[in-house]
């Protein structure tokens, strides 16, 4: 059911973002940033948390993940740190998610070289 | 006090017929021929419908070299050395050479030319720029200032995607609209003074600049068809001639999308049908059944490729009589589009004549 779940959810979201490069002008670069910035703003409205936990990987593999976790970073760190915690928890959490993907893009770099 | 004895009149110009038969359009006294043709082209290119036709097919789209762009420098290179060696010709026997690409400041033109010894001038329009170089060239031979040009486009699908939408590396997505650039590099030497060859060059028409404010980098076919459309019309209007009088308006590149928009933009508009009589450069490179490219191919490599390779070969074969060639091209630049500005762009009209065809 878990399984299920989390196919259902992430397939949505995904299909969301097909259809806005199919019936858009948008860019995948474009489609890319709204898709942050999308999670980002519900996750300050509190709404990703619990798709996150009703959905497992569904909600956190789409890109939308990563907002919601910069914003979560910064909403914790406020609570505790004050303001000064805003701009220190951006990067928290997602922090291991860049490190991971700026490695692992170096180390495919590293390794393949593209055929076109 | 007699005024003085006027001067006589100069001389008539020496023209059995005008030069000039319209804004743009020129028409030569004695056409130059296209002597000789080289083409190169990547692995697609060559499995698609004009494979067969092409002289050299890459194996892989690097042709040895480190990155796209030494390639499609490289089989510029290529395809002008061996233009001018077909036509049996030293590079001192050939008095300029005019190339175009699709990479930033013409890089792949002025890198391949290093090593070919004749004086060059680059040219850039985007996928007109073929077309262009054709009608400059025999604007120079017919003019009576250079006895031979040679004349060289290329384009690279990897490099072009870099260029002007993302990195192929980053795996993005192409919608629907999006042309497929053709790997591919095609030269031609044009020659005067009677020189022998299957195709001469007998009416070209310069293009304006249109811009109709469409926007997007992954349709610009629909950007091309007026500025396609206008300068068609006004070769017809300038030569007298009907559509009729073509056995193939070739236009180059604007896909399977715009060369249906441009087909109702001419009925609708200007009552010219092309129907039947109509193909496209970057279309006809590949063969949509099998080969995903969505709306077609573009780059000026398919216009260079389909001329040097397809053309040039047919009327020696006196298969064609007379080909219209509409080069047309899209003048935005990377900056440009990230700025908010809108595609402007260009068509220009080569007449392409098999000697002695009525």
């Amino acid at each position: 059911m878990q399984y299920l779940l989390a196919f259902l959810v992430g397939g949505l979201i995904c299909a969301v973002g097909q259809l806005v490069i199919d019936g858009t002008r948008l860019t995948a670069g474009h489609t890319m940033v709204l898709f942050v910035v999308a999670g980002a703003v519900l996750s300050g409205l509190g709404l990703y948390e619990p798709l996150v936990r009703w959905a497992g990987a569904g909600a956190f593999v789409p890109v939308s993940n990563f907002g919601h976790v910069l914003t979560k970073g910064v909403v914790d760190h406020l609570a505790r740190e004050g303001l000064w915690g805003a701009l220190s928890g951006v990067f928290e959490v997602a922090g291991a998610a860049l490190a991971a993907s700026i490695l692992l893009g170096f180390a495919m770099a590293v390794l393949f070289h593209p055929r076109g | 006090m007699t005024p003085p004895a006027q001067a006589a009149a100069p001389p008539a110009r020496p023209q059995a017929t005008p030069r000039r038969l319209g804004r743009g359009t020129l028409q030569f006294m004695e056409p130059p021929r296209i002597v000789s043709a080289f083409t190169v082209v990547g692995p697609m290119e060559g499995k698609g419908p004009m494979g067969g036709y092409m002289d050299t097919t890459l194996e892989d789209t690097f042709y040895g070299e480190r990155c796209w762009e030494r390639t499609e420098s490289k089989m510029l290179r290529e395809a002008v050395e061996q233009a001018i060696a077909r036509a049996g010709l030293a590079e001192a026997e050939v008095d300029v050479a005019l190339t175009t690409d699709l990479l930033n400041q013409c890089v792949g033109s002025s890198f391949a030319m290093r090593s070919v010894k004749v004086p060059h001038v680059g040219l850039f329009c985007a996928c007109a720029g073929f077309a262009s170089g054709l009608a400059l060239a025999a604007s120079l031979v017919d003019g009576g200032f250079a006895r031979r040009a040679v004349v060289g486009a290329s384009s690279h699908h990897d490099a072009a995607e870099r260029q002007y939408r993302f990195p192929t590396e980053l795996g993005v997505q192409r919608p629907p609209t999006a042309q497929w650039t053709v790997t591919g590099a095609g030269a031609v030497v044009v020659a005067g003074d009677g020189a022998q060859g299957p195709v001469q060059i007998t009416h070209a028409t310069l293009g304006q600049v249109w811009d109709m404010g469409l926007k997007d980098p992954y349709d610009m076919g629909s950007a091309m068809v007026p500025a396609a459309a206008d300068t068609l019309v006004r070769h017809l209007h300038d030569t007298g001639r009907g559509v009729e009088a073509f056995d193939w308006i070739l236009t180059g590149d604007l896909g399977r999308v715009g060369s249906r928009i441009l087909l109702d933009w001419l009925k609708e508009r200007h009552g010219v049908d092309i129907d039947g009589r109509h193909s496209d450069c970057g279309a006809m490179m590949y063969d949509p059944s099998r080969q995903d490219v969505h709306a077609g191919g573009s780059g000026l490599g398919a216009s260079a490729c389909v001329v040097a390779g397809y053309v040039f070969k047919a009327m020696a074969r006196g298969l064609l009589n007379r080909v219209l060639l509409i080069g047309t091209g899209s003048l935005h630049s990377p900056t440009t589009h990230f700025q908010g500005e809108s595609i402007p762009v260009v068509a220009h009209a080569v007449c392409l004549e098999r000697p002695g065809a009525r």
